[in-house]
Parts: structure tokens; sequence; C-alpha cells
């Protein structure tokens, strides 16, 4: 297509550096900067300090208790993801546009909501609030509640990467696994998953960017108890608004951007290397 | 059933009706219909749709009454307002960005464009709080771009524009990843009509490849509209979080839920889930008139 | 409106698309360029419509083409797929160049759009006005992107492989339409084919050409 621009029709070349001079203007000042602010502030006063900050006990809780909330939501997800793929793009059947949306749903839904159903059904004045008491269990404002809400909003990751990939795949090779003897599981395991191993990592990844990183749905569901109910970015939070522990919020905050710079790259190696399986999967 | 087709005494009606009794069965023959059809809706309505009905539920057991006397509030209706009329003002902005940064991409060759593709993608990777801090910061009076801005007498921080500017950020990969296909289709051959029958640049540019991609941008526009009307994390610091001010929908929500005022967050969030859904529709509608004129 | 090349070469990076092209074509001419793919033909009638950048001389009677930009031209250029604003009228596209014309060159809009039905009486598409061009068949598509060229007054008409995309029957009708157009409106015509036949049939003169040269001028 750059050809085009090259030959006797495109823009005057004036206009194109105004044009390119304003987009990288305009994505440094939005994307970047914000980027390098978070590592110049953690690093404002050396490595020192963040190690330290890294180190207190009650973020080494929170960052565990991150780690631990995407442990299970993200295989939990993608199970689910490989599941309804599976479904979805090797069969036919009523109702499958339905449950495309469904899928999606979490995605156009606030995370604020998306933690506040759960209180709506687990808190102290919730649906199952008196039952949850009286058996003395802890859903909101426990690890559970995290993990529920965690698994809300990123239901859709891999099911969304998924499906287009499998849909475009087709059902031949499968049938022809099939047809040479091979049983379900063993077709899936030795045909299907090879050709979508990269879509699947690409959907996990983002699963888990996104998993370790959810604030606000967590934010309702938790007690921010610190040491026990915080994960990273309410950790963030606390540090934050604590007007002596600005520092330490960025030194987390560090940490979490490495994880994004780290998906980011990650992904764009993936498209790079293996674009033309993942081009069906445009537009998030 | 064998036996039957085998019999040559049936003849081939029996045995067809058979035949096709036994295609009709299975969708495909391959396995696993059951299993994972069930699982994922099995999954999916215990996991979102029996939480989201909750809500709804919740909703409609307050009756009209008190849904009203919920919702009729000035710093509900302003928090609304705000919440929408924010994410739309940032939506349209990143539709005129976005399709600038969009064209460059696809049709322009620049140093470090591989760099400055991925990104684009950063909001995306970024977790909220993350970008919620470095904004404020960035924006504050001290910081690096709050302060050339301070002495121009603008205040980002703490005010509804900064509220604008987190929505600008993370919506503007959802114009960007949705044009940039669209607009990398689009074949030269148009263009040189255009420019043989003597439309100059400009004229092509408006007459010829914008309603081309127009679709594709209100797409992405109606993305990033639906994600910040509901986003918190990147908002919520930059935001001056003032009722009736600078308070999105979304923090109310939670004061109301902080307040044990479920009656309170479920309306308002059944309002904005109501709104939203609504906001949507329209657009799709929108879309698939404009699809058909072309 | 004569056309005189002189000289037209492009090189690229391992080959020559066109080399030391001179040709003469008279006005109201109806000339068939015919070679094999890759015999330049294609980039030659690029070349003249300005699509092309090129080294050599074009001139139109006795402007030099170098000095003109693609919209300054003025060629009617008919593509091989027809190239039509998908999101456009039948009209619309047809009045295209015309709505396009700034200043003082631009007729008052009822007079555009006269004109326009009146084109599209002239290829025989009268009353298809409203339709969008995926309403229409392969050889409607071809007339309205003739109309369209033929809107702007031309100096010269091209058509790259006007008949490449359709079927036989249909082909052989709408050779002998053009023919018939060409008579009727007396525009210099260049156009592209590789068959022979066609270009025998429908032709002044046959311009033979093979690997960016010309090898033959036959009348």
């Amino acid at each position: 297509m750059a050809d085009v621009y090259r030959s006797s029709i495109g823009e005057p070349t004036a206009v194109r550096r105004v044009l390119i001079g304003t987009t990288l203007l305009f994505l440094v000042a939005f994307l970047l900067l914000p980027l390098v602010v978070v590592f110049t502030q953690a690093f404002a006063k050396g490595l020192g300090p963040v190690l330290t900050a890294l180190a207190d006990a009650d973020t080494l809780a929170s960052i565990r208790l991150t780690l631990l909330a995407a442990a299970i939501a993200v295989p939990l997800n993608t199970f689910f993801g490989i599941a309804a793929a599976w479904a979805v793009a090797k069969f036919e059947f009523r109702g499958k546009s339905l449950l495309v949306t469904l899928i999606d749903l979490p995605f156009s839904v606030s995370p604020v909501i998306a933690g506040m159903v759960f209180v709506l059904l687990f808190g102290a004045h919730g649906w199952f609030g008196p039952w949850l008491a009286a058996h003395g269990v802890k859903i909101v404002f426990a690890l559970p509640g995290i993990v529920l809400a965690t698994t809300f909003v990123t239901v859709p990751f891999v099911a969304r990467e998924l499906i287009p990939l499998m849909q475009a795949q087709g059902t031949d090779e499968e049938l022809a696994a099939l047809s040479l003897g091979a049983s379900g599981w063993r077709t899936f395991w030795h045909v299907t998953l090879p050709n979508i191993r990269w879509g699947l990592l690409y959907g996990v990844l983002l699963c888990n960017a996104r998993a370790m990183g959810e604030f606000g749905a967590v934010s309702v569901v938790s007690g921010h108890i610190r040491g026990l109910t915080n994960t990273m970015p309410l950790e963030i939070e606390l540090l934050y608004n604590d007007a002596g522990a600005l520092n330490a919020a960025f030194a987390v905050a560090a940490l979490l951007a490495l994880l994004g710079f780290v998906t980011l790259v990650a992904k764009n190696f993936l498209e790079w290397r293996h674009g033309d399986e993942l081009a069906a999967l445009r537009g998030h | 059933m064998n036996a039957v087709i085998a019999d040559p005494a049936i003849g081939p009606q029996l045995s067809t009706r058979t035949v096709h009794k036994r295609a009709r069965a299975p969708r495909s023959a391959l396995p696993g219909f059951g299993l994972s059809l069930g699982f994922s809706v099995v999954y999916l309505s215990l996991l979102v749709l029996l939480p989201l009905a909750a809500v709804f539920l919740r909703a409609a057991g307050l009756g009209l009454d008190g849904l009203w006397r919920a919702l009729a509030t000035e710093r509900v209706l302003h928090a609304l307002a705000l919440s929408f009329g924010g994410a739309a003002t940032a939506a349209a902005i990143n539709a005129v960005f976005g399709g600038l940064v969009a064209w460059t991409f696809v049709r322009y060759e620049f140093p470090a464009k591989r760099w400055f593709h991925a990104l684009v993608d950063l909001p995306f990777a970024l977790p909220t709080a993350v970008a919620g801090i470095a904004l404020t910061t960035l924006y504050s009076e001290h910081g690096w771009l709050g302060a050339p801005l301070a002495k121009l007498g603008i205040k980002v921080a703490y005010t509804p524009l900064g509220i604008v500017v987190a929505m600008v950020f993370i919506g503007l990969p959802f114009v960007v990843r949705t044009l940039e296909p669209v607009l990398s289709e689009a074949e030269a051959q148009f263009e040189e009509a255009a420019a043989t029958l003597g439309a100059t640049r400009w004229q092509t540019i408006v007459h010829v490849i914008a309603p081309t991609v127009l679709p594709a941008l209100m797409t992405g526009a109606a993305l990033a509209f639906a994600r910040a009307v509901g986003e918190y994390g990147s908002i919520i610091f930059i935001a001056g979080n003032v009722q009736k001010v600078s308070e999105i929908a979304p923090l109310l929500i939670m004061i109301r839920l902080d307040e044990f005022d479920y009656a309170g967050a479920t309306a308002l969030a059944a309002s904005m889930l109501v709104l939203s859904f609504g906001v949507l529709l329209a657009i799709n509608l929108l879309q698939a008139w404009s699809r058909r004129r072309g | 409106m004569d056309i005189t090349i002189r000289g037209l070469e492009k090189r690229y990076a391992d080959a020559s698309a066109l080399s030391g092209i001179d040709l003469d074509i008279a006005s109201g001419e109806l000339l068939a360029l015919l070679g094999p793919s890759g015999s330049g033909k294609t980039t030659l009638l690029r070349a003249i419509a300005g699509l092309e950048p090129v080294e050599g001389s074009i001139r139109f009677g006795d402007i030099d083409a170098a000095n003109l930009t693609v919209q300054e031209r003025r060629v009617g250029f008919v593509f091989q797929h027809y190239a039509l604003f998908k999101h456009m009228t039948v009209l619309d596209n047809v009045t295209f160049g015309l709505r396009m014309r700034g200043g003082g060159g631009r007729m008052p809009h009822e007079e555009i759009r006269r004109r326009g039905r009146e084109l599209l009486d002239l290829v025989q598409l009268g009353g298809l006005e409203r339709r969008y061009p995926n309403q229409l068949s392969g050889g409607q598509r071809q007339r309205v992107a003739l109309a369209r060229a033929l809107a702007i007054e031309p100096r010269v008409l091209l058509l790259d492989e006007p008949f490449g995309a359709l079927d036989t029957k249909v082909r052989r009708e709408l050779r002998a339409w053009l023919r018939q157009l060409h008579d009727e409106t007396g525009y210099t015509t260049v156009f592209v084919t590789h068959d022979e036949r066609e270009a025998a049939e429908l032709a002044d003169r046959v311009v033979v050409m093979n690997r960016g040269r010309i090898e033959q001028l036959a009348a």
C-alpha cells in the first residue's frame, strides 16, 4: 500500500512529514510519557529504596496474593476458552451468536459493577450473605471473592483469541485425524492444540496481564486489608494515597509496568513471527 | 440399523430414510460437542449470567419508586453525565487522532515504526492503577506535561479535563486497531480513479477514502466509548472525585456500596448497563444502515 | 488530441518495464496496445495517465505532460475492475469528476446532474441512476466506469483490459458497442488487451509490445 505514496497521487512530502510528526508527538505525549514516568518516579532515589519497598512484608503479601489470584483465574479461563472455542468453531448450532455475546459480556461491564455483583450475591446483605455467615464462609473481603472477581473480568480473553483462529482453521484436519482412528482427546492434543498454540499463548498472556492488573473489580470485593486482601494494584493505591510512600507506590507500579511491558513485547513478537495465524485476531 | 440397510429386500427407500436419520443426529463427526458446549454454558451461567441477573433482579425489586428515589438526585445525574459525556468526548478525540495515527502507520514509513506501532497497545497491557498514578503524576502541576500546561492556565489533574485525558489514553488502541486493517485493505485503484477524474488529494480523502472507513471508525469509537464509561482504575486518581464536579459513576457505585446502600448502588449500576447497551445498540444500527448503503 | 510519446523509460531494480518507447497517437484514433503480461502495455497506459512516474516525454498536443499533475491531465481512465465508488450511486459515480471541479470550472448542480443522465443514456443505462454498483452486473459496471470517464470530456480515453473481467458473450457485445461509441463520440482512445482478435476487431491501429518495447505497429 505504501507504493501508492511513492507514486504520483499521494500527499505532498511536506504534508506527510507533518502528519508523521504529529502522530509521533501525540503517541509520545499520550502513551510513552506515562510509561516512562512510572520508572523515573520509582527510581528517583535509586535502586535501593525500590528494593526496600518491594521487600516490605505487606507488599510481598500483595505480590503473593496477585500471583495466587492469577494462578487460579488464568487456568480456569484458559480451560473455558478452549472449551467454548471448540464448541463455537467446530460445530453449527442455534444460539451460537448468543453464546458469543455472552462471552463478550464481561468486557462491556464496568469493573466496579463486576465486583459489585459478587457483593450483591455474597456480601453481608447479599442473597447468600446470611447463609455464608451462618456457616462461617467468607467470600467477600477474602481470597475467594478476589478470585471470583478476577475470573469474571478475564473470562473473554482466551476465548476471544481462540474462536476466530479456530474458525479460520476449520475442521478438516480434525476430521482427517478421526478418520485415521484417533480418539477425540488425542485429536485435540496432537492436531488442534499445535495449530492454536500461538493464539493460545497470546490469549493467555493478555488474560494474565489483566488478571494481575485488575483494579476496579477487586477493589470492590477486597476489604483493602493490608497484608491480607490487598493485591498489587490495591497496594499501589494504598501507598499512593499515603503521602510518605509515594516512592514505594511507584516501585510496585514499576513491577506491574514491567509485566505490562513484557506482555506488549511478547504480543508484538508473536504477531510478527506468527502474523498470518493471528491475522484473524484483529480488533479486541 | 445396519441390518435394515444391508437387507436388499427392503429396498432403497427405507435405507435412505435411515441414512437421513443417522446423518441428522450428530452435528459433525467431531466429538466433544455436548461436553464443550455444556461446560461453557454452565461456566458462563454461574460466573457471568447469574451474577449480572442479580443486579437487574435487585434493581427491579426496588420498584419504579425506589429506582426514582435512588437515581433522581443531582449527584447521580451529574456522575452519569460526567461518565457518559466524558467518554463521548474522549471517543471523539480518539476518532480524530486515532484516525491520524492509523493512517500514518498504514501509509507511511518512518524510523522506529515497529516500536511506535507496539506502543499503541500499551493502554491495553498496562494495569489500570499503574496508568492512573502515572497519568496523575504526569499532569499534576509539577508534572512533565502538567507544568507547561499550568503556565498556559490549563489545569488537568483533579479536574474533568483530567478525566477526559485518561479516557483518551485507554480508548486510543480501540480506534487504531479497528481502523488499521480496513485502511490497509483499501486499494490504490479507487484513489487513482478519483485522481484521474480531477479530484485533489484532499477531495479523494474526503469523498472516497473516508466513507469506506467510516463504519470501522464508528466501531472503534464505540468500543473506546464503552470502555471509558465503565473505567475505574485509570481515572480514579486523576479525577478530583469531588461530588457533582468530578465524580465518575463507577466511583459513586463504590461509595454507595461502602455505605451499604445496595439499593442505590444497584440502581446506578443497572442504569449504567442499560444506557451503555442503548448507546451501543444505536451505534450498531447506524453501522448497519451505513453498510447497506455501500 | 494528438499524443506524442518520445523515449519513454521506466526501470525497476532488476528489469525494465518500458524501454525507449516512441509513439504517435493521432487525434480521434482508436489504438490497441497488445501484448502478453509483463510486456509493459499497462505501464505505458498508466504513464500516459500520469499514474506511473517515467522518464522521457509525453505531449498532449502542444502541452508537455511533465508540467501536468494527474488531475490536470484530464485523461479518462477505465480500470480493469472498474474502480467504481461503492458507497455512491451510479449517478454520483458518473458525475464525480464534474462535482470535484473547483472554482470557475464547476457547473451548477442541476446542470451536472443533467449531464450525468445524458451520459447514462449514451451508455444505455438510463434509469439506473439511483442504483449502487453492487446492484449492477459486470457489463453494466463497465459502462458506468466508461460514462464516468467520459463525463470529464477527456483529452484521451484510456481503457485497461476493459473486457477482461467479463464473460465471452458480454465481451463480444460490449466490443461492438465500444466501437460504435467511439465512432459516435470521436475521442482519442487507447486500450490495452492481450487478446489478438479483440485488438484486430476493435482498433484502427494495433501496437504490439513485448518486454517493454514496441515490436510492431500494424494498421
